[in-house]
């Protein structure tokens, strides 16, 4: 297939991707800023928000404080924000209508009945906590309608597989920026020096990847923080889980591979993140830094960006 | 003007036939029927993304064009005639243009003022010499019909670059079967839906003679701010052939590659939607960025066809238009079976003057103009207008032809006020491969939704309607 189609099939999955994760951390954000202080303590969420979705310095280009009001417009609406929940949609929109022969008429549908609702509907933003509410709802049903209708209509061949490698690719991504804002919360006992204010902010950070009952039936505990930890970077159960997208961004490009006859540098990177990922336990991870260890993963993801546009996408 | 005919009711009240069943059917369906589905056709439009784009128009980036739900209707006899017609004028087109890029016949016959073609604009000379496969220049030709009677078929103008609007005889086939399926169970209407195959199949026999037994087409888009970006998308999945763009193309020792995730692949064939101009800036304009360095070289190697070929427009130029009668008998020995409308060549000092005592009953066209832009329709037109463009064309004569204005046969349409007459114009789609000449019995009926307007560009206010063609 054309380069230029796999890049645009790539990059639209991402920016659903992306949208949907930016609606669950506002989701996510206004339950824990809701509760009562005591129970979440000084940290101020909006900024936490702005760091996981990895706009921090640029924010404060245009806004003086994280405030809701602020921080739910930019990543929301905001123009000036490139990765906005907006201009992510309408990017996706503009990559469907550049590859519209790769995609199938579900896919485009959804992508474009969501652009005419966006314009349409949600052209001022919401004007109260409600209609905040129904968009966010609205992105997270158009990245589910997106992903299901590629799922159930594409046929596959590397037109679905391209695509897929965005949906993992800016999955893990997403996953390890919350990691990495939230780590110092996801510390094991020994080492923890929060009170019972914590609880809530890591129920937050599984809401944030749709994970709060998903940990119950993994587990069958109250939230330990290192089990928590332990679900989102090592459990290959998990959808969201940095162990779940590589497995499946190996298996991704290894069809790739496959029906090109040839293997090349993506397969071999992804597959040592992946053998990375399988051998590792948390005790160790813990015991050489979660921190360290997660920085070098959202390194190594992006440079598998990188490696995958430079073998098949230009 | 006087009353215009009318395709369903002729002259006066008279109906006709092929209109029988659809009046039938009108008088049966509540008027409320007739709108609430040409809300869902709209609905229907804008969720496929079936739009069109309007330069300059930053308001509406994106609009539909209005779509009319009352179909217009031809009968098997009439088809049959404009059929054969159109085959005539397109064979004769191609003839016309391997001639003026070759051994010049014409000219040396003096049919055609040998200036018209060498300081036309659009006449390449670098297309001197050159054969093409098959000697196919016009491979997709338009030829917007009109009619003010019902016995003559007249040429407005020919479309021989890259003429547009296919999708929506397409689409509008489509939309009205889900929309009418009762109308359509009581007539029998000729399918449009093998125009894809036809397409493939001309483009593929005329691959070059180093192409492979299986040669590869590609659609060649100038990209998604393209105005008719949404054809060529379209066109492409159809076909199932690469949507490409100049950047996705590279030339290697005079062949095309398309940029793969297999690496590159050679093209043979490309169906492109990009002008002349913008093909490749190392021929034509330099600030192109649409088009592909190198492409023209692949071309004069002969390794690569270009549908339509480059240098066409020097046949569908208007003021070549005046002379496509005396073509067609130059180089078939016919008469022409499609008439042209009566034209004043304001470049003859004899024309040129009748044209500045009649202003105001002509339309007067720029040569190179198109899509209704820059013209004058005296009837019309204030007289401050009138004047103004009386000055332009004393200044230029030779940019201009005039034409009288044609009352065009009009259709019962969709208005505020119910059923209308408005006036329409027909593109029919002509295909020529290696072999034969196909045209898919339909076309795309163009409308002019204001009352009296005369205009049916899209890009003016103009709608379109299904065109049924009823068999036998």
């Amino acid at each position: 297939m054309l380069s230029r189609t796999a890049e645009n099939l790539f990059w639209l999955a991402r920016y659903v991707e992306r949208a949907e994760y930016l609606a669950r951390t506002i989701d996510a954000t206004l339950r824990v800023t809701a509760l009562p202080a005591a129970y979440v303590g000084k940290t101020n969420e909006w900024d936490s928000a702005l760091l996981t979705a990895g706009v921090g310095p640029a924010f404060y280009d245009h806004y003086e404080e994280a405030n809701e009001r602020n921080v739910v417009e930019y990543l929301s609406f905001s123009a000036e924000n490139p990765s906005s929940i907006k201009n992510c949609i309408e990017a996706a929109r503009l990559n469907s209508r550049s590859v519209r022969t790769a995609l199938t008429s579900e896919m485009w549908d959804t992508i474009n009945s969501s652009w005419i609702e966006l314009q349409a509907v949600w052209n001022k933003g919401p004007a109260n906590r409600e209609e905040l509410a129904k968009f966010l709802r609205f992105v997270q049903e158009t990245s589910l309608r997106f992903d299901g209708s590629a799922y159930r209509t594409m046929l596959r061949n590397d037109a679905y597989w391209f695509s897929r490698l965005g949906v993992h690719l800016e999955r893990a991504d997403n996953t390890a920026r919350i990691l990495d804002v939230k780590y110092h919360m996801l510390l094991p006992e020994e080492e923890h020096v929060g009170g019972p204010l914590d609880y809530y902010q890591w129920t937050s950070i599984l809401r944030s990847v749709s994970a709060t009952t998903a940990y119950h039936w993994v587990y069958r505990e109250t939230l330990k923080p290192w089990l928590i930890a332990d679900l989102l970077i090592l459990n290959d159960t998990l959808p969201r889980s940095l162990a779940s997208c590589y497995s499946n961004l190996v298996r991704n490009l290894d069809q790739i591979g496959v029906a090109y006859g040839r293997q090349g540098a993506a397969q071999r990177h992804a597959r040592g993140i992946r053998n990375r990922l399988e051998h590792s336990h948390m005790d160790d991870i813990f015991q050489h830094g979660v921190h360290e260890f997660i920085q070098e993963f959202i390194a190594d993801n992006s440079r598998l960006g990188e490696i995958i546009t430079k073998q098949y996408l230009i | 003007m006087a009353v215009a005919f009318d395709e369903m009711n002729g002259l006066g009240e008279d109906l006709r036939p092929a209109y029988q069943e659809l009046s039938r059917w009108l008088k049966e369906t509540p008027p409320d029927a007739l709108e609430y589905r040409r809300q869902e056709a709209e609905l229907l439009f804008r969720r496929i993304g079936i739009t069109f784009a309007v330069y300059g128009d930053s308001e509406a980036q994106e609009r539909l064009i209005p779509f009319d739900v009352i179909p217009r209707i031809m009968s098997a006899t009439e088809w049959t005639l404009l059929e054969k017609g159109l085959k005539q004028r397109v064979l004769a087109l191609n003839m016309f243009l391997k001639d003026i890029y070759h051994g010049r016949d014409i000219l040396r016959a003096n049919i055609i003022p040998e200036d018209l073609i060498f300081q036309n604009p659009v006449f390449r000379p670098e297309m001197n010499g050159q054969d093409v496969p098959h000697d196919i220049y016009v491979h997709i030709a338009g030829i917007d019909i009109i009619r003010t009677d019902p016995d003559n078929f007249i040429v407005l103008e020919d479309n021989a670059r890259t003429p547009s609007g296919v999708s929506y005889m397409l689409e509008n086939r489509e939309i009205m079967m889900r929309l009418f399926p009762d109308l359509f169970a009581r007539h029998r209407v000729a399918p449009v839906e093998r125009y894809p195959d036809e397409l493939l199949s001309a483009l593929r026999s005329v691959a070059p003679h180093s192409a492979s037994a299986e040669p590869t087409v590609a659609l060649m888009t100038p990209g998604v701010y393209n105005s008719a970006y949404y054809e060529h998308s379209f066109l492409a999945d159809k076909l199932g052939i690469e949507l490409v763009e100049g950047r996705d193309l590279i030339v290697k020792n005079d062949e095309v590659f398309m940029r793969t995730t297999e690496g590159l692949k050679r093209v043979d064939v490309i169906y492109r939607r990009v002008d002349d101009d913008f093909l490749d800036p190392l021929t034509f304009r330099p600030d192109s960025a649409l088009g592909v360095p190198g492409l023209m070289s692949a071309y004069a190697a002969g390794n690569i066809t270009l549908a339509n070929a480059v240098g066409t427009g020097i046949a569908d130029d208007k003021a070549i238009y005046s002379y496509m009668p005396d073509i067609v008998k130059f180089y078939l020995s016919e008469e022409p079976i499609l008439k042209n409308v009566q034209t004043w060549r304001c470049r003859e000092a004899q024309d040129l003057s009748y044209v500045l005592d009649n202003l105001a009953d002509l339309v007067v066209k720029e040569v190179h103009g198109s899509g209704g832009y820059g013209m004058l329709i005296g009837p019309a037109a204030t007289k401050a207008t009138i004047e103004a463009f009386r000055d332009k064309l004393k200044r230029e004569p030779e940019g201009f032809i005039a034409q009288p204005t044609l009352a065009l046969s009009t259709c019962p349409t969709c208005t505020d006020k119910g059923l209308a007459p408005r006036h329409v114009d027909l593109r029919p789609f002509v295909l020529t491969g290696s072999n034969h000449t196909t045209i898919v019995p339909g076309g795309l009926t163009r409308v002019a939704l204001k009352e009296g307007s005369l205009v049916v560009n899209s890009s003016q206010g103009g709608g379109t309607k299904d065109t049924w063609i009823l068999s036998e």
